[in-house]
């Protein structure tokens, strides 16, 4: 399956070769320099080019935040985010986040089987991620904050990973 | 069995690989011979016990979880069954999702895995039954090895966590017995499993077995799956019910890059059963999703109309109303003693409609099906609750025989229903053939809105009369609603109101004189299954009539039902969940629901509280809220889920389950409507269809499990039903306002 120009598959599609007119857009801490459709959204980029299919599709239209990544450390729906818009930008999806060990919210979330059907959740754990960048005690109402859908219900169980993994965070720095 | 030509290469090599030592035995004795493990399965170190079981030679355990796992846990409950029965520790098990099991047994279809089937919460119950036989059936086997290696009689032996314990002191591992267990005959009785009461693994938490994938991003599911060489495929499907492509520019379309072939879909006829797609349309192929997106745009289709032009959620509601109205040739459903009698004696007598709109299963992640059809065989990936429906519609679109066709069953984004239908594997299939290409099909919001098979519409009229002391004698519940027969082929032979109304639902069986009536109101609209069907359909209707009552004889919503309830008994119930309704069972729950909300304590801080309970597929739940109004907003500031299902195989998934049920039921019961429009769906995506935010939902749901030593049933459905009315009740001690029509907010806000 290949998108317009680019390289199909992540194999071809990484690492960058030398184009030095255009910035890459670091994904995972890998440069690429995608050359196809410069509007298509960075969802499809990464399912369908990178295949990195944790990032999920689930409405297309910014609604749901299945899609959530990581742009800058920010939190941003892949789905209305056209490629053209990240080059130069790093971005983190949940494929990113595994180090040597699990991140402290992944961790959270797992302590805490938020998951039910779990297609959300990736979204979830970025959106999380990026609450806690910028609270590192978030309040019940900073958590209502993040308007990602669950369609299973899962809302208190990701309330309470958060909490847990802001914990969790603290105890890594300290 | 034996190795032929016409065998597949991938049959073959499993065979090939049985005759050298590996052998693989069925979870049915007499299925023994037949059973084959899928190929990730086999390895050099692995020996297969049974369908379900694989041990390594350092003694760790692969178990295979056969349900479609769609969020409700299955993946981890069904396994957590097996491992139990063999007496092997959690932590040393590996869970692997094992495929469509199609085979043929004496020529007749067969599955070698049992039921795999997710739909009307039986897959608990079925295990219970055959799983922990399968389970057992491996520690036999084992126990017989050891037994032959040490001479001794094996009631000389126990197992514990993987080992073979001897009453001398020897212990011998799993691992060191796997081989000689896998070559011993069967026995000619299927070994009994172990009593509940010494179980150490089930009734424990047990976390997702497959939760660190999820966490990760690694885990595929449907819609996660590629293939070399297939095409992406996005559907423009005709928005009116039942209408028809009149014609197609599609010269724009194939001018887009990356997009490589458009081809039309036929709908299904009008007035005959869905068996394939559900609309007719235009396929634009393509290398990826966001071409064949682009190519859909630049179709330029013109549609013609079909019968339903002029439907209109409007014209149905007033169709039903003046159904009930008239009260002419209504289909009985059930009717116990001599109504006019309680009538005439009645010293009060109560009447209300209650309104419930169609529903939109919307699984986060949208139906879509990757398909390869080859001259010998296909091989199918999808999200899918209804693996042997998919089978059969391949089979029959393609002509190819059931056992050619592979099914793989990837974690699904969600169910709720809408994957017991497979229309779009019909898509998925018809498009490839015409493409000549393997297919990966995709649905988006848009299309997953406009094109299901909705929860039925309807209008429930009920009456009550009472007696002089105020108890309930009389009751009539008549509903007009859009049938769940619909064009359904395989439900022709069921009555108009299956999945609308219950002959035996509450309160049948608790009054003397009682009818139920069903009229059928004609739509277009597709119609299936969703959540708890018929029990998300009535309950609203008859736990929120109850409140009523007591509110206008001035008696305790509680006491009320208790009395209704009666003394503790079992009744019959013929509906699914059957064949009994515990009515003890259904007050206790009840009570503790009432004890948990401090039903006796009034509230003066403006808050108030409202109750509901109801009996969905053999579980038994009560829910109770504590809501008050801020401004425009309902805040919920306690939620409390009170659920008895018997043995609980999995706490944590369970209440995964109840929580998740009550949440889903919030979310629905509050905003969710599918309405109809000049024969169209009006709801685009989730601004229309606004699924409740983590905000607005209570921040936990106080979720209470009833110990039980009964044979479990499941809980994927069994915590939505009382969901609504208990809001509405509550909603109505607050606000004094009484809501009689789904969904409650936009009406609240219109009668505030
Ligand atoms: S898919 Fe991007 S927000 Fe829903
Ligand atoms: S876990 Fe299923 S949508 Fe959130």
């Amino acid at each position: 399956m290949k998108a317009g120009n680019e390289a199909a598959g992540a194999a071809n599609a990484a690492p960058a070769k030398t184009q030095p007119e255009q910035l890459p857009v670091r994904i995972n801490d890998k440069p690429y320099y995608p050359d196809g459709d410069p509007q298509m959204p960075l969802l499809w980029y990464l399912r369908d080019v990178l295949r990195l299919t944790g990032t999920k599709f689930g409405c297309g239209i910014g609604a749901c935040g299945a899609c959530t990544v990581l742009i800058d450390g920010k939190a941003a729906r892949a789905c209305l985010t056209p490629m053209q818009a990240v080059s130069g930008r790093a971005i983190t999806t949940i494929e990113g986040l595994e180090g040597a060990q699990l991140h402290p919210v992944q961790q959270a979330w797992l302590e805490h089987d938020v998951a039910q059907c779990g297609y959300c959740q990736a979204g979830q754990i970025m959106a999380a991620i990026d609450l806690l960048a910028r609270k590192r005690k978030p309040s019940d109402d900073d958590i209502g904050e993040i308007a990602n859908l669950c369609r299973c219900g899962t809302y208190p169980r990701i309330r309470s990973a958060i909490q847990r993994a802001a914990v969790l965070m603290a105890e890594g720095n300290s | 069995m034996s190795p032929t030509l016409a065998l597949t290469r991938r049959r073959f090599l499993k065979f090939g690989l049985t005759a050298s030592g590996a052998l693989l035995v069925g979870y049915r004795c007499s299925a023994a011979a037949r059973a084959t493990v899928p190929s990730e399965l086999l390895g050099d170190d692995l020996v297969s016990l049974t369908a379900f079981v694989m041990i390594e030679r350092d003694n760790r355990v692969v178990i295979g979880a056969r349900g479609c796992e769609i969020g409700q846990g299955v993946i981890t409950s069904l396994p957590m069954l097996i491992a139990e029965e063999l007496d092997v520790e959690w932590s040393r098990v590996r869970v692997i999702q094992l495929p469509y099991g199609y085979e043929e047994v004496d020529g007749k279809p067969s599955n070698r895995y049992g039921d795999q089937f997710a739909g009307g919460s039986t897959s608990i119950q079925t295990a219970w039954k055959d799983l922990r036989e399968a389970g057992a059936l491996a520690r036999w086997l084992l126990l017989q090895a050891a037994a032959n290696a040490w001479s001794v009689p094996v009631e000389n032996l126990r197992t514990e966590a993987g080992h073979v314990l001897n009453v001398d002191g020897r212990t011998l591992s799993y691992g060191a017995l796997a081989r000689t267990a896998a070559a011993l005959p069967m026995p000619a009785n299927a070994p009994a499993p172990k009593d509940p009461d010494s179980f150490k693994l089930v009734g424990k938490p047990i976390r997702a077995a497959d939760g660190r994938r999820i966490v990760t991003g690694q885990n595929r599911y449907g819609i996660d799956e590629y293939l070399s060489g297939a095409l992406v495929a996005v559907m423009l499907r005709c928005p009116y019910l039942d209408g028809t492509l009149e014609s197609l520019d599609d010269s724009e379309a194939r001018k887009v890059r990356g997009v490589r072939d458009v081809v039309r879909i036929e709908g299904p006829k009008p007035g005959e059963p869905f068996d394939g797609p559900l609309a007719a349309g235009v396929a634009v192929l393509a290398d990826n999703t966001w071409a064949a997106l682009q190519g859909r745009n630049a179709l330029k289709p013109v549609w013609k109309q079909g019968p339903w032009a002029e439907e209109s959620s409007a014209a149905l509601a007033a169709r039903a109303n003046a159904l009930l109205d008239e009260d002419k040739d209504g289909i009985e459903v059930r009717k116990d003693g001599d109504l006019a009698k309680s009538r005439k004696r009645a010293r009060h007598s109560l009447s209300a409609r209650y309104e419930v709109p169609f529903l939109a299963h919307a699984t986060l992640e949208p139906p879509g099906a990757l398909i390869e059809l080859r001259q010998d065989g296909a091989l199918l990936i999808a999200s899918m609750q209804n693996p042997s429906g998919a089978s059969r519609v391949i089979s029959e679109l393609t002509g190819l025989p059931r056992d050619r066709i592979e099914i793989r069953l990837p974690r699904s984004g969600g169910g709720f229903g809408r994957r017991l239908e497979n229309d779009f594997v019909a898509e998925a299939v018809q498009i490839a053939k015409l493409a000549g290409k393997p297919v990966k099909l995709m649905w988006t919001r848009e299309d997953d809105l406009a094109h299901d098979f909705y929860r039925p519409f309807g209008v429930h009229a009920l009456s009550a009369t009472l007696d002089r002391r105020n108890r309930v004698e009389g009751w009539t519940h008549r509903c007009a609603a859009t049938s769940r027969t619909y064009r359904t082929a395989r439900m022709q032979d069921d009555p108009a109101w299956t999945g609308c109304l219950e002959p035996d639902d509450f309160p049948a069986g608790l009054v003397d004189d009682l009818e139920k009536t069903f009229f059928p109101v004609q739509s277009g609209m597709p119609r299936g299954w969703w959540r708890a069907p018929l029990h998300t359909f009535h309950a609203f209707a008859v736990q929120s009539f109850i409140d009523e009552i007591a509110y206008e004889v001035r008696r305790d919503a509680v006491e009320l039902r208790l009395e209704m309830l009666g003394e503790a008994r079992e009744i019959s119930y013929r509906g699914h969940g059957g064949p009994v309704f515990d009515t003890g069972r259904m007050a206790n729950v009840l009570r503790l629901c009432a004890e948990k909300i401090h039903w006796k304590e009034k509230r003066t801080d403006g808050r108030g509280i409202g109750i509901a309970c109801h009996f969905t597929f053999g579980g038994y739940t009560a829910h109770a809220f504590e809501v008050s109004m801020d401004g425009e907003r309902l805040r919920i500031h306690r939620a409390i889920c009170v659920v008895d299902v018997g043995r609980v195989v999995n706490p944590l998934g369970l209440e995964a389950q109840m929580m998740g049920g009550t949440i889903d039921g919030i979310s629905t019961a509050l905003n969710l409507a599918i309405t109809v429009r000049d024969g169209q769906v009006e709801q685009k995506n989730f601004p229309q269809y606004p699924l409740l935010k983590m905000a607005d939902a209570p921040k936990k749901v106080e979720v209470h499990i009833v110990e039980s030593t009964r044979d479990p049933v499941g809980g994927g459905e069994m915590g939505i039903a009382s969901v609504a009315p208990a809001l509405a009740n509550a909603i109505f001690a607050t606000t004094t306002v009484r809501i009689r029509k789904l969904p409650l907010l936009p009406e609240l806000m219109r009668m505030l």
